[in-house]
């Protein structure tokens, strides 16, 4: 017997925990002026310092202790008085100087929570998300393995190794063991790293591309049986790299591990990979034995003790909290929870905002990027922002609201940006997509549809206005949409009477 | 003017153009040529670049651009420390041939000075051990005696100093390296306050120990030195940003009336050559012929800092010779195309290094590794803790401290190499002041009567207050200079060949 996601839940309780790698976005690396740029040509952006030569000593970056305790203090942190660097050994050629410099058993940021909301069945619901700390620790060079048939070093014929990457500093977020998610957990993964994300990025201390590794997260999970009140094995699922693998990788490790449970075997404390086309995970490179890092505190940088008034200027620069904010948002423009979640849920916050900024109703704004522009950025697998811009998309919604388009003529005139025949004018002059409302046309138009169907003109005339309908319909259909529908009813009652 | 002047007395004949800095760099070229041989004090000779460099400091005098006091005097480089394009070996194997393609801050700093630099000398692998045997290119040999050693790590500069091969050089210290050598030479050697020199470009053996100082014949010449390689350095982080004391005026004021001198009762007795004691005690009878008041005081926990310098040291070792993986510089054994990176890492570092590096790494793996941690590196660091306040509590009786810097004289040549326990001794008088961090000089005080071989007078002073070394030595050298008629180095055998 297999279980499924549901009858693994009616047996076992999950216990998450996440770990969150952040690249920071400072403009020079950890320890050394080397520049952090994405993309550049391998081994450009190196140095004596970075590329752990003989002799070269690092000093921290400033600004990256600066970003840590933004970090810390947005999440509730501690902000410690006294936090040191360690080193932790061991050898891998893409690590410069065969060991990483990282902090340890004394971290800059310790005991914060991070509060996500999760739409449950209930309705939207709160969880706390604990937070053990906060640490700073430079990035690894890359490798590329060539010549074998996996891109891993086994079987490789010969490998590549940059270390542009090598010393970007990172800050790495661990949270406690978050328990009692039940089967939210999934959701209850990705809400963190989205909340994570929202509020990293307001702080402006990174990129958070998770498809270009600015934001890694590992998932670790372990079941539990429910009532039991024993923590189970844990598995740890690196390579997660976007919201929805967040969610994916959870559910996958829930259903796993209830699998090998009910089986009767162990769960290994291990690494997985995750896997973006099955949705599964395979094991890392197994370990024969436990990896001994030999951590001892890097006596090449002196300890990282932040004066308690600069930690009180950082705070004044905390930008509000995504969730305040949200709430802030969804009581300004009167929206329910279910499209507000679908609003978050499609990383369309920012952008109407932006849209509604810049005049556009909010609800208006609201329906267009979720409604038009979604479904065709989903046909084409882009993102709605790719597509259209905050700026045309405002001057659409206002170009409605003065009349000047219809809802119909509007999508075209979407259809013809998104074409990339111009802006929305320049699209509307060269598709000559200008609301009808001269009445002569217009009654040419009405009376041409009467002609066309005189006994529903009679039906209007002997007071049956609901039949009206068919006819403007008509009319709409005569002018090619061009026609204001309001004008339309308006004149057409009046020639029959009404 | 004379090779065997002062760097003080160079430097003056330098200024009123009484002889150029290319024939002064020449001079000692011929003396290198001319010694060298039995001496093997450098492991490159940078000719081309002394010279050129000599050339547009000549330039600049002639000019009339205003020169720094050392502009145009030679110095021999300790091969620890990087210089852009000029072969840096640490004496190891495993770097031979590899050109740094930066220069040490010490190096910058010499460079802006003028100060010529001829050639990199000979030391033990990586700075470990205390008789420059451990070199990978050969030992170097005491112009004292050519069958003794010069001390070590750092025994190619002080050497090279004895045998009038350069008259200033450049030593680092991390356990008495610079001090021990000078010692068993007749030479001056000062380990500054730790974080008074940057260390950004020394290749680290034990970061927390090393640091960088002036080697010299004279300790006004040592001042001179140090005043040129002291301060900041933003690329070093555990520099200090602090104003270097004036060393140059301290080492002048030859005025030591009613200082306090602290005698460590700790650093004598046992272990101590007779002779090093007698001439130890002589140099304290002349400092209170001076004024200086005397005072025996206990430093109880330095009966531990050999252990711990010995679990500290190898433990930073293993972690910063980690790097010497055969990738990315330096060298590389068995890549044929089919060994895995993994292997030819192992080979190399197994070629590379030699036996008191690899025992070094092996030792400190160890003390690091998890469930060890604690009891060894651990238990270290609180013994370093406890050396420090030793000294505090020293330097609130006395201005400087002050023991023999060896228990020895020179020994000979292969004497202890089989027995690393007895090597390891040579350190125990100079090991404390690395562990503290705090200043050490070493200034020749006579020669033992038993084996007519110089004997090293320690002196030590409170962390950034070097000056006060200084002054000590200053005074001290000058009363010996006049008791003994002549330096110290005139009554060294002639060398074969020497000028």
């Amino acid at each position: 017997m297999s279980l499924n996601y549901d009858s693994a839940l009616a047996i076992y309780e999950p216990t998450l925990g996440l770990e969150v790698h952040v690249e920071l976005n400072t403009k020079s690396k950890m320890f050394c002026g080397c520049a952090t740029e994405f993309g550049a040509q391998p081994n450009t952006q190196t140095c004596p310092v970075c590329l752990g030569l003989p002799g070269s000593l690092p000093v921290v970056n400033k600004r990256a202790i600066e970003s840590s305790i933004l970090i810390g203090l947005a999440l509730n942190c501690s902000i410690a008085p006294f936090s040191r660097f360690a080193r932790k050994n061991y050898f891998y050629p893409d690590m410069p100087k065969n060991f990483q410099t990282s902090q340890y058993d004394e971290p800059i940021c310790v005991n914060g929570y991070l509060d996500v909301d999760v739409e449950t069945d209930e309705g939207n619901k709160t969880f706390r998300v604990e937070i053990e700390r906060v640490h700073m620790e430079e990035d690894t060079g890359k490798s590329l393995h060539v010549g074998g048939a996996t891109g891993r070093i086994h079987g490789a014929d010969h490998s590549l190794l940059d270390y542009n990457r090598a010393g970007i500093p990172l800050v790495e977020i661990v949270t406690k063991i978050v328990p009692n998610t039940g089967k939210y957990a999934p959701l209850v993964a990705r809400a963190y790293v989205a909340t994570l994300r929202d509020i990293l990025r307001a702080l402006k201390v990174s990129d958070v591309k998770m498809e270009q590794g600015s934001l890694r997260c590992d998932v670790n999970l372990s079941l539990s049986k429910i009532g039991s009140g024993k923590l189970g094995t844990r598995s740890e699922t690196k390579n997660v790299n976007s919201l929805r693998s967040v969610e994916r990788a959870v559910t996958g490790e829930i259903i796993r591990h209830a699998n090998r449970l009910e089986s009767g075997e162990k769960i290994v404390q291990e690494t997985r990979h995750f896997l973006e086309e099955s949705g599964e995970t395979r094991p890392g490179r197994s370990k024969e034995q436990a990896e001994d890092y030999r951590y001892f505190p890097e006596p090449d940088l002196v300890p990282v003790v932040p004066d308690a008034k600069w930690i009180e200027e950082l705070r004044k620069l905390l930008p509000e909290k995504p969730a305040d904010r949200r709430k802030r948002l969804q009581t300004a423009w009167a929206v329910p929870d279910k499209e507000m979640n679908a609003m978050v849920n499609a990383e369309l916050l920012d952008t109407v905002e932006q849209t509604v900024l810049l005049g556009a109703d909010p609800t208006k704004a609201r329906s267009w990027w979720l409604g038009e522009i979604s479904r065709i950025a989903n046909d084409k697998a882009v993102s709605p922002t790719d597509l259209m811009s905050v700026k045309d998309v405002a001057q659409i919604i206002e170009l409605i609201s003065k009349g000047e388009l219809t809802d119909k003529l509007a999508r075209q005139v979407v259809e013809g940006v998104i074409a990339k025949e111009g802006s929305p004018s320049e699209v509307i002059a060269k598709r000559g997509l200008k609301v009808v409302s001269d009445d002569s046309q217009l009654m040419k138009a009405i009376e041409e549809a009467i002609a066309a169907a005189p006994e529903t003109a009679e039906k209007v005339r002997g007071g049956n206005i609901p039949a009206a309908g068919a006819l403007i319909g008509a009319v709409m259909k005569l002018t090619g949409g061009q026609a204001d529908a309001a004008k339309v009813r308006e004149l057409l009652l009046k020639h029959l009477g009404q | 003017m004379s090779i065997k002047d002062n760097a003080w007395q160079m430097a003056a004949a330098l200024s009123k153009n009484e002889i150029s800095a290319v024939e002064l760099a020449n001079q000692h070229y011929e003396q290198i040529a001319a010694v060298d041989k039995d001496v093997h004090a450098f492991l490159y000779l940078d000719k081309e670049g002394a010279l050129s460099q000599a050339k547009e400091v000549d330039k600049k005098r002639a000019a009339g651009e205003k020169l720094s006091p050392l502009a145009g005097v030679p110095l021999a480089l300790k091969d620890v420390m990087t210089q852009k394009d000029v072969p840096t070996t640490c004496g190891s194997k495993i770097l031979e041939n590899w050109r740094p393609p930066y220069d040490s801050t010490v190096v910058t700093k010499l460079k802006d000075a003028g100060v010529i630099i001829l050639g990199k000398t000979n030391m033990d692998e990586f700075a470990m051990g205390s008789s420059t045997e451990n070199s990978a290119y050969g030992p170097t040999h005491n112009p004292w005696d050519l069958t003794r050693i010069p001390g070590g790590s750092g025994g190619g500069s002080s050497a090279s100093l004895a045998a009038f091969e350069a008259p200033l050089a450049i030593g680092t210290d991390t356990g008495g390296s610079i001090r021990q050598p000078a010692a068993v030479t007749g030479t001056v050697g000062v380990k500054p306050t730790y974080g008074g020199v940057s260390r950004y470009g020394l290749v680290a053996f034990s970061s927390s120990l090393d640091q960088a100082g002036p080697c010299a014949r004279t300790v006004l010449d040592a001042a001179l030195l140090h005043q040129v390689i002291a301060g900041f350095d933003p690329k070093d982080s555990t520099s200090i940003n602090q104003a270097v004391p004036d060393v140059v005026a301290a080492a002048k004021k030859l005025d030591i009336k009613g200082m306090k001198i602290g005698v460590v009762k700790q650093l004598s007795g046992d272990g101590y050559q007779k002779g090093v004691e007698n001439k130890f005690n002589e140099a304290i009878a002349e400092l209170v012929k001076l004024g200086a008041e005397i005072i025996e005081v206990s430093c109880p926990n330095f009966e531990y800092a050999l252990a711990a310098y010995y679990l500290i040291a190898p433990s930073e070792c293993s972690s910063n010779l980690a790097r010497f993986d055969s990738i990315r510089f330096g060298l590389r054994v068995g890549d044929d195309g089919v060994k895995s990176a993994e292997e030819v890492m192992n080979l190399t570092r197994q070629a590379g290094f030699g036996r008191e590096v690899k025992r070094r790494i092996i030792l400190g793996t160890y003390a690091l590794s998890s469930g060890y941690y604690d009891a060894y590196y651990g238990s270290a660091q609180k013994v370093r803790t406890l050396i420090k306040q030793d000294f505090d509590n020293a330097f609130t009786k006395c201005d400087v401290l002050v023991s023999p810097t060896a228990p020895t004289t020179a020994f000979k040549i292969g004497e202890k190499s089989n027995d690393p326990l007895a090597m390891y001794l040579n350190d125990i008088a100079t090991i404390p002041v690395n562990m503290a961090g705090i200043g050490g000089m070493s200034l020749p005080c006579g020669l033992a009567d038993e084996d007519k071989l110089p004997v090293g007078f320690q002196i030590m002073s409170p962390a950034m207050k070097d000056d006060r070394m200084y002054l000590v030595g200053g005074a001290l050298e000058a009363a010996l200079l006049s008791k003994w008629g002549k330096p110290i180095l005139d009554f060294a055998p002639k060398l074969a060949g020497s000028k």
